[in-house]
C-alpha cells in the first residue's frame, strides 16, 4: 500500500500559488474549462430535455431512418443515453488535452 | 434440472464468488476500509459504481413500469444515466482532487463549518437509509418468489451475506465484490433480452430488434402496439398521459438526485488520479447504459406478448406461467362480466378491465412467459439479487462512514486512533445491516414510495452545495447550510404532504404548477440554489483558506499520484 499523499480524510495542501504568471495561467485554464462545460451541457440539454421531452411530440412524426422507432421517442429511450455517453468520453478528451496544454496534468501513463 | 435446482444453484454459487472475494480483499486501515485504498483502475471502478447504483429497482422493477407506462417511463431512462453527465462534468474530477473520505468531509472542510459538516451527515444517512431499506426487501422478495423461503428467511440470508463482505473489507471488499456482482447481473439481465429479440424480430441485438419493422405487415412494433393499446382503450404507448411539464420535472429531479447521491460520489474517491475520476464515469455510464437501452426493448416485446398471451383468451386455456403466477398474488384475474374470456383493457375501453397484474412480474416472468430454458429463470434470481446486495453494501458503507469518520473522528472524538476509528467504522456497518435488515422485514408503509424520494431530497441537498462550493468561491457557510436546510424540507415536505399525510389529495389539478412530488426536488434544488447565493451577498465572505482551496480543487495536478494501481 503506498502513502496517501496528499493525506486522506482531510483538505490537500493549502499552500497558495503565490507566483502570478501561475495564476494567470490557472485562471485561463478555469476560463477553458468553464467554456468547454458550457458547450458539453448545451448538448446534454437538448438531446434528452429538447428532442427527448420538449420536442418529442412533433419529432414523433418522423422515425428514424431505416427502422421503426418514432424520432421523439427514440430520443428519450435511447438516443440520449448514446448521446450521454458520447459527452463524458468528449469530456475526458477535451480535458485531458487542456491539463497537458497548461501543463496541469498529473503524469503518468495513458 | 428444475427451476428450482437450477436457481439454488446459481445463487449459492454466486454467493461463494461474493464470499471468497470478501476474503481475500480485506480491509486493514481506514483509508483502505473507506476509499479502498485510493488505488481501484478506472475500469474496475467503473463496473462496480455501475453495480453499486444498479439496484433492484433497476433490475426487476424498471422494464416493468416502463411496459406500463409507455413514453412517460422515458423519464427513468433518461433520468437515471442524464445524472452521469452531471457526475462527470461538474462533481467527479473536483472531489477526487480534494481528496477526501466522504461528501460531509467535503461538505465540512469547503464551509469551514462544523454545522455544515453535520448538516450533511443527517442528509447522507437519511437519503442512504431511505434507499437501503428497499434493497433488503428486494432480496426477500426474490427469495421468496424463486426459493419458496419466507421473507423473513431471504432478508436475514441477505443480511448475513452483506455482513460479511461489508464489514470485512470496506469499501476495499465491496469495490471487488461489485464488480463480480455487475457480470451477474448484466449477464442475467442480457440472455433473456437476446433469446426475445431473437424470437420476436430475429435481430439478436435487442436495442435494433426494437426498431424491428414487419417486412409482411409494413408495420413497427410500436405501430403494432399503439395499434393494439387503442383497441383495448389504453392510451398511446409512444405518447404517454403525464403532462411534458411533469416529465421535464421528473427527469431534471432524477438526473440531480442521481449525481447528489453519496454512494455514488464516493466512489470516485477510490480512484488514483483526477484524470482517472473523470474516465471512470465514463466506463461506469456505458456499463450502465448497456442494461438501461436494453430495459425498453424488454418493455415492448414483454408488453406485446402478455397483450397477445391473454387478451380475450378463454381462462380455462391460459398457459401454465398464467397459474403459477397468479398463485404469489402478483397477477389476479376476476372475471366480471361472466363471459369466461379474460378482458385485459384500459381507461378508455367500454368494458370494465379483469386482470391485475403487478409490474415487477414483466421481468421475473419473462423467461417463463416467452419459454426459456430452466437456467435461465434461475439465472434472472440470482442477478435480481446481486443487484440488490451490491447496492445495499454500497449504503450501509455511506452510513457506516459518517458515523465512524464524520461524526467520530471530524466532530466528536477527533483524538481518536486510527485502529480505533477501523473498529468504530466495523460497528457502525454492522448495526446499519441490522436496522436496514429490520426495516426490510417490518417496511414502515411508505418505504417502497419513499425509495424514488430519496432522488429528490439528494438533488435539493447536496448537489448545489457541492456545485456551488467548487464554482464560486464566494459562497459562504451560512448560504450553503440554510439552502441545504431549505431544500431538503421543502422538498420533504412537499412529498410527505402528498403521499404520508394526504394521499388522496395527489391530484395533477392539487400539485404546485403541476409539478408532482416525484418532480418536486428540481424546485427543492432551485430553491436551495437560490437562498445560497442570496444569504451569501449578504454574509462575510469566506475566510482566505478556503479560496485557496478552492483553486487548488479546480487544478488537477497534486492529487496525490503515488498509488499504485492494483486491479
Amino acid at each position: 500500500m503506498a502513502d496517501a499523499e496528499p493525506p486522506y480524510g482531510s483538505a490537500p495542501k493549502r499552500e497558495s500559488v503565490t507566483d502570478p504568471e501561475t495564476r494567470a495561467r490557472h485562471a485561463e485554464y478555469w476560463r477553458r474549462n468553464i467554456r468547454y462545460l458550457v458547450g458539453l451541457l448545451v448538448v446534454w440539454f437538448v438531446v434528452s430535455f429538447g428532442f427527448g421531452i420538449i420536442l418529442a411530440e412533433p419529432l414523433n412524426a418522423f422515425n428514424l431512418p431505416g427502422t421503426g422507432f418514432p424520432l421523439g421517442f427514440w430520443f428519450a429511450q435511447q438516443g440520449s443515453i448514446y448521446a450521454f455517453v458520447i459527452l463524458i468520453f468528449v469530456y475526458v478528451k477535451l480535458m485531458n488535452g487542456l491539463d497537458v496544454e497548461f501543463g496541469v496534468d498529473e503524469g503518468g501513463e495513458s | 434440472m428444475t427451476v428450482q435446482s437450477w436457481t439454488f444453484l446459481l445463487v449459492a454459487a454466486s454467493f461463494a464468488l461474493y464470499i471468497g472475494i470478501a476474503i481475500w480483499q480485506r480491509a486493514g486501515s481506514t483509508q483502505e476500509f473507506y476509499v479502498a485504498g485510493g488505488g481501484v483502475s478506472p475500469l474496475a471502478n467503473g463496473m462496480a459504481t455501475a453495480a453499486d447504483w444498479m439496484s433492484a429497482a433497476s433490475f426487476i422493477s424498471m422494464a416493468g413500469l416502463i411496459s406500463f407506462m409507455g413514453y412517460d417511463g422515458s423519464v427513468y431512462l433518461m433520468g437515471w444515466t442524464g445524472g452521469y453527465v452531471l457526475l462527470a462534468l461538474l462533481l467527479a474530477p473536483y472531489l477526487r482532487k480534494f481528496g477526501a473520505f466522504t461528501v460531509p468531509d467535503f461538505v465540512g472542510d469547503r464551509y469551514y463549518s462544523q454545522t455544515a459538516r453535520i448538516v450533511a451527515v443527517i442528509c447522507a444517512i437519511f437519503v442512504s437509509f431511505t434507499y437501503v431499506a428497499g434493497q433488503m426487501r428486494g432480496v426477500g422478495i426474490v427469495f421468496s418468489r424463486f426459493l419458496e423461503v419466507d421473507i423473513t428467511t431471504g432478508v436475514i440470508i441477505g443480511m448475513a451475506i452483506v455482513f460479511f463482505y461489508a464489514v470485512l473489507g470496506g469499501m476495499k471488499g465491496i469495490t471487488y465484490t461489485q464488480v463480480a456482482q455487475y457480470c451477474v447481473l448484466i449477464f442475467a439481465y442480457m440472455v433473456p433480452a437476446i433469446f426475445l429479440s431473437m424470437m420476436i424480430t430475429g435481430n439478436p441485438i435487442p436495442q435494433m430488434g426494437l426498431g424491428h419493422v414487419d417486412p409482411s405487415t409494413g408495420l413497427s412494433l410500436f405501430e403494432s402496439l399503439n395499434g393494439l393499446h387503442e383497441q383495448l382503450g389504453f392510451a398511446a404507448y409512444t405518447s404517454g398521459t403525464k403532462s411534458t411539464l411533469d416529465v421535464f420535472f421528473i427527469t431534471a429531479a432524477l438526473m440531480v438526485g442521481t449525481a447528489g447521491l453519496p454512494h455514488v460520489i464516493v466512489r470516485f474517491y477510490t480512484v488514483p488520479r483526477v484524470r482517472d475520476a473523470r474516465i471512470s464515469v465514463g466506463w461506469a455510464l456505458i456499463f450502465i447504459a448497456l442494461l438501461y437501452t436494453t430495459a425498453p426493448a424488454i418493455a415492448v416485446f414483454a408488453r406485446t406478448n402478455l397483450i397477445n398471451s391473454v387478451s380475450e383468451t378463454p381462462y380455462s386455456e391460459v398457459p401454465e406461467w398464467f397459474n403459477n403466477w397468479e398463485a404469489t398474488g402478483l397477477l389476479s384475474f376476476d372475471d366480471k362480466n361472466g363471459d369466461g374470456l379474460i378482458q385485459f383493457v384500459g381507461p378508455n375501453a367500454d368494458v370494465e378491465n379483469e386482470l391485475t397484474v403487478d409490474r415487477d412480474i414483466m421481468v421475473l416472468a419473462n423467461p417463463e412467459i416467452s419459454g426459456l430454458p430452466a437456467w435461465v429463470v434461475g439465472l434472472v434470481a440470482a442477478g435480481g439479487l446481486a443487484a440488490a446486495l451490491s447496492t445495499a453494501a454500497g449504503l450501509l458503507l455511506v452510513v457506516s462512514s459518517a458515523i465512524s469518520h464524520d461524526l467520530l473522528k471530524r466532530s466528536l472524538m477527533p483524538e481518536i486512533t486510527e485502529r480505533g476509528e477501523l473498529i468504530a467504522a466495523r460497528v457502525a456497518a454492522g448495526a446499519a445491516v441490522v436496522v436496514a435488515g429490520y426495516l426490510g422485514v417490518n417496511p414502515p408503509g411508505f418505504v417502497a414510495e419513499v425509495v424514488a424520494f430519496a432522488f429528490g431530497l439528494a438533488a435539493s441537498s447536496f448537489f448545489p452545495a457541492i456545485v456551488l462550493g467548487i464554482f464560486t468561491k464566494r459562497t459562504t457557510r451560512e448560504g450553503a447550510i440554510l439552502g441545504m436546510i431549505l431544500g431538503i424540507t421543502f422538498t420533504a415536505a412537499y412529498i410527505s404532504w402528498f403521499k404520508l399525510l394526504h394521499p388522496e389529495l395527489n391530484t395533477a389539478a392539487n400539485w404546485w404548477f403541476g409539478i408532482s412530488p416525484e418532480g418536486i426536488g428540481t424546485l427543492g434544488m432551485l430553491l436551495n440554489f437560490t437562498v445560497a447565493i442570496v444569504v451569501s451577498r449578504f454574509t462575510p465572505e469566506p475566510p482566505a483558506h478556503v479560496q485557496v482551496l478552492v483553486d487548488l480543487i479546480r487544478v488537477p495536478r497534486g492529487a496525490g499520484e503515488a498509488h499504485e494501481i492494483s486491479a
